[in-house]
């Protein structure tokens, strides 16, 4: 009786453990089947040639171009802020600052990373595109600009705090051993610490640029909803986040052609997270073996 | 100046640019709330929390809002929950080392990265289509579920990780079977954790939106949800709606609803850490 129990136990929680790749499967399924539909009725040539997205106009074109190129646009700015400063507190935290301040401190900035974005939205629409144009007077209202600076302060402590944990954990000797080389605690860092951590710190690099990648509300707050090729950061353009949420908060009737541009978009976008996640997933598998 | 001379001059120089570069990130989140609260701490009053959506926006109010996010965090805890900790001890205690948990932990570790709105796409094509349930505080909280399971299983493993191994000898030496060890052991040694990480799971689903725009949730709903099949908005949709708006008035009522959203999620925040270091003590 006592066996027969634990036999339903044990299978009743491998079931919600299941669960998980059922949604895996549900995710690829959905956005497959949607964007077959899709692609019955658009080519793929022109789906990935054509430079023009206009799905919601009387002329329809279906370029993906110009979505993709908003989104690496606003995640480049993301991450050209973010890596300098992010590297600069992981270094300055493990290396230098005293642990006291190193303890308060990382719970403040994670804090940062707490904020629901629809907030870091705001923030982009109402407090930094204004101060920018305080500097560059033909800014629009709308522009990657300032949504990627913003989002590069809300990946600021993904990349600070996981850095942290790697140059945290590496072995005290290497530092030691330069240190009694007469290195500076400057020249220990980037000469063994940061390369003894290195695997890391990509690590932390590729989930902060697979979630610039898939961050939703600041872009389409603060980024307009222009779909347009460009690599200006000063004009309106478009995510591929931000055109799925323009379509959804419209009234759109379930297999018309606008609902399945999202799913086509979605697909390109989780294309795109899922190979940073599995080449973040693998680069930490490598390296643990390594250090064990 | 000789080339030692340099080298500590760059290492000071450093050193200045790492405290620049910390104090900036803090400060950032100084300006940022208190920017928030100038714009928006005259408008928070009681009037301001229990009234309707208006056209105009001295009379607008976040009570339907408010309510439908407090719906939806008691449904995705009531789900999300059990199956994400169920989840974890079965790959903490049970599947250790066939290849089926190799696989799952691949999986979850994936799934924590896909992007939130890609999970609204799930639940817009299950829940509201095929499983027919609309768009309602239902599909909402069955979609925020999927999108926190990977956070609730990755905090149990670990919980139940740290609890010590002779908690568990003195319990199977006893004779207790393996569900016994860790009902009446593992789970109570590992609650703090878990809760822990459940708390911080939910401050993250209070503050989505992208996900539940996308499942349908609406920006303007008369009246508070009744039911689990009710239409409903959340305090970000709230948010979101007033900021695209023109007038200022809406962009102060944003302000002063970010303000009492944030309280949220700060407040689950500190919760959380309390859980933790009150669990953390208890092993040393």
């Amino acid at each position: 009786m006592r066996k027969i129990k634990e036999l339903v136990i044990e299978k009743s929680l491998l079931t919600s453990a299941l669960i998980t790749i059922a949604v895996t499967i549900g995710i690829i399924l959905v956005l497959s089947i949607e964007t077959f539909r899709f692609f019955s009725e658009v080519s793929i040539i022109d789906f990935f040639t054509d430079t023009q997205w206009t799905p919601l106009f009387t002329e329809k074109h279906f370029g993906i171009l110009p979505l993709l190129s908003g989104t690496l646009l606003t995640s480049f700015i993301a991450i050209a802020f973010a890596l300098p400063v992010g590297l600069s507190i992981s270094i300055y935290l493990s290396e230098y600052a005293p642990k006291s301040f190193r303890k308060t401190i990382k719970p403040l900035l994670e804090l940062l990373a707490s904020v629901p974005t629809v907030v870091y939205g705001f923030f982009a629409l109402v407090v930094v595109t204004p101060f920018l144009q305080g500097i560059f007077p033909n800014l629009s209202g709308f522009n990657s600009l300032s949504a990627g600076i913003v989002m590069g302060i809300m990946i600021i402590p993904y990349i600070s705090s996981i850095s942290e944990d790697a140059l945290h954990a590496v072995p005290k000797e290497l530092r030691e051993a330069a240190f009694g080389m007469g290195a500076t605690k400057l020249q220990t860092a980037f000469k063994v610490i940061v390369p003894a951590a290195s695997s890391g710190i990509i690590v932390s690099i590729i989930l902060a640029i697979s979630r610039a990648i898939g961050e939703t509300m600041i872009v389409a707050i603060a980024a307009g909803q222009q779909p347009r090729l460009t690599l200006d950061p000063t004009v309106p353009i478009e995510t591929i986040t931000a055109y799925i949420v323009q379509v959804s908060l419209g009234d759109v009737q379930h297999g018309s052609m606008e609902y399945r541009t999202i799913f086509a978009a979605g697909i390109t976008l989780f294309v795109f997270t899922f190979l940073l996640n599995s080449l973040s997933y693998w680069i930490r598998k490598k390296y643990q073996e390594k250090y064990e | 100046m000789n080339s030692i001379q340099k080298n500590r001059l760059k290492d000071q120089a450093f050193k200045y640019w790492g405290i620049c570069c910390t104090c900036m990130g803090l400060a950032l989140l100084i300006i940022f709330i208190g920017d928030i609260l100038i714009d928006g701490i005259q408008r928070i009053d009681w009037g301001f929390i229990t009234s309707l959506p208006s056209r105009k926006p001295e009379k607008s109010g976040i009570y339907t809002a408010l309510m439908g996010s407090i719906w939806i965090l008691f449904f995705t805890t009531i789900i999300a929950f059990p199956i994400g900790v169920a989840a974890g001890i079965y790959l903490e205690e049970y599947g250790k080392k066939n290849k089926l948990a190799g696989i799952l932990e691949i999986n979850i570790s994936n799934l924590a990265g896909v992007p939130s709105i890609i999970y609204g796409l799930l639940g817009l094509e299950v829940f509201v289509r095929i499983m027919n349930l609309g768009a309602s505080v239902l599909a909402g909280s069955l979609t925020l579920s999927l999108l926190i399971l990977p956070i609730v299983i990755v905090a149990t493993r670990e919980s139940i990780k740290a609890v010590p191994s002779s908690i568990k000898d003195a319990s199977y030496a006893l004779g207790a079977s393996k569900w016994q060890t860790i009902w009446y052991q593992i789970l109570p040694a590992s609650s703090g954790g878990i809760l822990t990480g459940v708390i911080l799971a939910l401050s993250r689903a209070v503050g989505e939106t992208a996900p539940l725009i996308v499942v349908g949730a609406l920006a303007y709903v008369p009246f508070a949800p009744e039911s689990p099949m009710d239409e409903f908005s959340v305090l970000p949709i709230q948010i979101f709606n007033w900021i695209s708006r023109p007038q200022h008035g809406f962009i102060e009522n944003a302000a002063a609803a970010i303000i009492i959203l944030l309280f949220i999620t700060f407040m689950m925040n500190g919760i959380a850490v309390y859980f933790r270091n009150k669990w953390q003590s208890k092993w040393k």
